[in-house]
């Protein structure tokens, strides 16, 4: 079948991010006091465990960023050679590896494991018509008898578990005689762990889901395991995308201000005391209401829903851009004002070097760790204000899957009688993971990259 | 004194009149008034007439900044940036979409906001200075370790599950107090007690954390090791001298947030349905209610000024060594 990739923004920034960040990545190994950090980093075995955790997570959301639209089938009619048509709808290739849960609907709620829908329906049995709790449509259809499926999800988890130890053996083995020897200095120690809490929850998953619904299902009867998945690659863009849009802004004002000085660091400074003293949901929330009347009133933007959506997205990224660059800017300003009366700096002025040169070459190098800093800390607190703020209404597009609009659509579950708790502990434990490994993460890179802990240390 | 509480008054004053230049340039530039009168009066079947009636209604059909054909002082007041921005300064906020005066509103909705805000700010306050000041006296132990990767949990839960978790467990699971709502007088304490202890709880994470590592600063500096040098008992350094020295930035470090209590919680008021200026908030931007969006950025940068003032203020008080200058 014939594909059309879709080229949607925030695929590309997304892409584009990450190939940005290994080359950076690559290129301070050279230098002297980074290529110091990234060895600190590597000996720490939380640092190495979470980041192989947020790497997981990274593939998630970067196999979620490769969009395509699906070729409709001919119409009986038309000529062979006539022009192939798509589909409206977008998918992804998580859609595609995700095929069977993105598919297989129930009709409204359903427990995890369940074999029978959570809610009551009138149908028609031998004694006449009776109030009976149907059996779903695909959770655990394949049981003759709902007797077994104990048996069944047993049978199931053991072959994943017993999948799960070969393979850890193997990585295993292959750490202790290929990977430990070549980079004796290295903490795998932590990618192992990780390794196998990650093959652990995956493997035994991937036999339960051909089976179950093992976080059930939603209100509209979708898979909220599926959801979950989907709404990491939301997650990744908001604490990604909107690093993008302020480090250029920090590091340009912040320098700016910190090596001219004079007139420029006065406007700057008043520029990130004003936005600073605007409480900052409310800024966002001001902004966010703004670009809600730009798009309603300029339909003719985008194609299709997901363009849409998708451009809401990057909106909001830019938005929290815009708002958030004030503090990394502020540090930068010190370092740089520190860093201009150092006596290479003064060296080169008397030289004659251009200030422009003497910004790239000998000060930017020198603040390079604190913008590492700021950006892996910045990460977690973005994930968690994605949530508050699709909660309060001014976040992601209401279509677009994230934490915050699973939590936003579950908050009224638990008040159902029974409560329906499902929704909420699987976006709670996939957001609880994800941000305490950037959490562990940031620490470990502060504690690698800081001098100032160097000295405690 | 006088004096330079007078220059900190005049420094505060180009920075709010920023604030409402960017709030006016937001809320009145990037959209005219004509896309806000659509939005509000739906897309699809609006005239000319009502979009002119709901601008006239509301006194947005002046011109924004300069209205070239007024005469005289006029030119200037009879603008949409004079009525609508420049009379903030003045306590004048206008009316909301409902057409109540939002002056008055936020006079009554500020005591709820503060019952459930000053708590929590305290309370939040001595529990988490307590526990950074026993994680610090137990550095480098097991206690120490499980005690910050504790800190370190609680500050990876949204404060989202924390309000949810708690109203679910305490109000309908236990039924130990109501599910939302407020009450006036005496009987308002059963109302403020869930949201207070969710605050209370939601915080200590990251504030524990955070004023370990001050006292750990604390603990690092030479008179600290002169104490010790003299002999004196760790308990006796550390109630005495550490408590005593890095109460300075974490007390200077807090001012700032005080008079920003007064805004409330955003969250803990729209799910506990607590009538204050965060739940005002929260309706109004669901609403798109874009004059009390407005009024309240000014009002809460106001606030973030004030306590901004204050701190410099504390600075002077704590620290002979810096003088009113």
């Amino acid at each position: 079948m014939s594909v059309q990739l879709v080229l949607l923004w925030s695929d590309v920034l997304l892409w584009l991010l990450c190939t940005a960040a290994l080359i950076f990545g690559w290129r301070s190994m050279r230098l002297l006091h980074l290529a110091r950090g990234w060895a600190k980093l590597g000996k720490n075995p939380i640092a190495t465990g979470t980041a192989t955790l947020l790497v997981a997570f990274l593939l998630v959301g970067l196999t979620d960023s490769i969009h395509y639209r699906e070729a409709l089938p001919p119409l009986p009619d038309a000529a062979p050679d006539a022009e192939i048509r798509y589909g409206v709808e977008v998918f992804s290739a998580l859609d595609y590896l995700l095929e069977p849960l993105r598919t297989q609907n129930e009709k409204t709620y359903s427990a995890p494991f369940a074999t029978r829908l959570y809610a009551m329906e009138s149908m028609e049995t031998a004694a006449g018509i009776s109030r009976l709790y149907p059996r779903l449509t695909y959770g655990g259809a394949h049981l003759d008898d709902e007797i077994d499926r104990t048996a069944d999800i047993v049978k199931r988890l053991m072959t994943g578990v017993l999948l799960a130890f070969f393979l850890l053996a193997g990585i295993y083995v292959f750490s202790r005689r290929v990977l430990r020897k070549k980079y004796p200095g290295f903490a795998w120690q932590g990618v192992l762990a990780a390794l196998c809490a990650i093959v652990l929850v995956f493997l035994p998953l991937f036999f339960l889901t051909e089976g179950y619904h093992v976080l059930g299902t939603d209100k509209v009867g979708q898979d909220v395991l599926y959801q979950a998945l989907k709404s990491i690659r939301t997650a990744l863009i908001i604490g990604l995308v909107t690093t993008l849009v302020m480090l250029p802004i920090a590091i340009l004002l912040g320098i700016a201000a910190g090596y001219f000085r004079g007139w420029m660091d006065d406007l700057i400074q008043y520029l990130y005391t004003v936005l600073n003293s605007i409480p900052g949901v409310l800024l966002i929330a001001a902004a966010v209401l703004m670009m809600q009347v730009i798009l309603d009133t300029h339909p003719e933007w985008f194609a299709t829903a997901a363009e849409r959506a998708d451009l809401r997205l990057l909106a909001l990224c830019m938005i929290l851009g815009v708002t958030s660059w004030t503090s990394l800017a502020r540090l930068l300003r010190g370092e740089t004002m520190k860093l201009r009366e150092l006596e290479y700096i003064e060296a080169a002025r008397a030289f004659g070097v251009p200030s422009g040169r003497i910004v790239i070459r000998h000060i930017l190098p020198n603040l390079m760790h604190i913008v590492i800093i700021a950006l892996v800390m910045d990460f977690s607190a973005l994930v968690l204000a994605e949530a508050v703020l699709s909660y309060i209404g001014i976040g992601v597009d209401p279509s677009t899957t994230s934490f915050g609009t699973m939590i936003n659509n579950a908050r009224m579950e638990l008040s159902r009688e029974p409560a329906v708790w499902w929704s909420l502990a699987a976006a709670f434990s996939f957001m609880f993971v994800l941000v305490l490994s950037a959490n562990l993460f940031a620490d470990a890179v502060r504690d690698a990259f800081d001098p100032r802990y160097e000295k405690r240390a | 004194m006088l004096a330079y509480l007078l220059r900190r008054l005049a420094y505060a004053i180009p920075i709010l009149l920023g604030v409402n230049l960017l709030a006016f340039a937001l809320f009145f530039m990037v959209n005219t008034p004509d896309d806000m009168a659509r939005m509000q009066l739906g897309v699809k079947r609006v005239t000319a007439e009502a979009i002119a009636a709901w601008k006239a209604e509301r006194g947005y059909d002046l011109p924004l900044i300069w209205n070239g054909q007024a005469a005289g002082l006029e030119k200037a007041s009879k603008t949409i940036f004079f009525n609508k921005s420049a009379r903030m300064f003045i306590g004048d906020f206008g009316a909301a979409e409902d057409g109540r005066n939002i002056a008055r509103e936020i006079r009554t909705r500020m005591m709820p906001s503060l019952l459930i805000a000053l708590p929590t700010f305290l309370i939040g306050l001595a529990i988490s200075v307590t526990l950074a000041l026993f994680l610090a006296f137990f550095r480098a132990t097991r206690l120490d370790f499980w005690g910050v990767a504790l800190s370190v949990a609680l500050m990876s839960i949204s404060g989202l599950f924390y309000i949810i978790g708690g109203q679910y467990l305490f109000a309908k699971i236990w039924r130990l107090v109501p599910i939302s709502g407020f009450g006036d007088g005496l009987d308002a304490w059963r109302f403020i007690i869930l949201p207070v202890v969710i605050g209370v709880v939601g915080g200590i994470g990251a504030n524990v954390r955070w004023y370990r590592t001050i006292f750990l600063e604390e603990a690092n500096k030479e008179y600290i090791r002169a104490a010790r040098a003299r002999g004196l008992p760790e308990t006796t350094i550390f109630f005495r001298h550490l408590l005593k020295n890095a109460m300075t930035p974490i007390l200077t470090g807090v001012v700032v947030v005080i008079p920003s209590l007064f805004m409330g919680s955003l969250l803990m008021e729209s799910f506990f349905g607590i009538p204050g200026l965060g739940s005002y908030t929260i309706d109004a931007i669901n609403a798109q209610d874009f004059s009390v969006v407005r009024a309240m950025v000014f009002i809460g940068s106001a606030l973030y000024i004030l306590g901004l003032m204050l701190t410099d203020f504390s600075y002077t008080l704590v620290d002979p060594r810096i003088r009113f200058e």
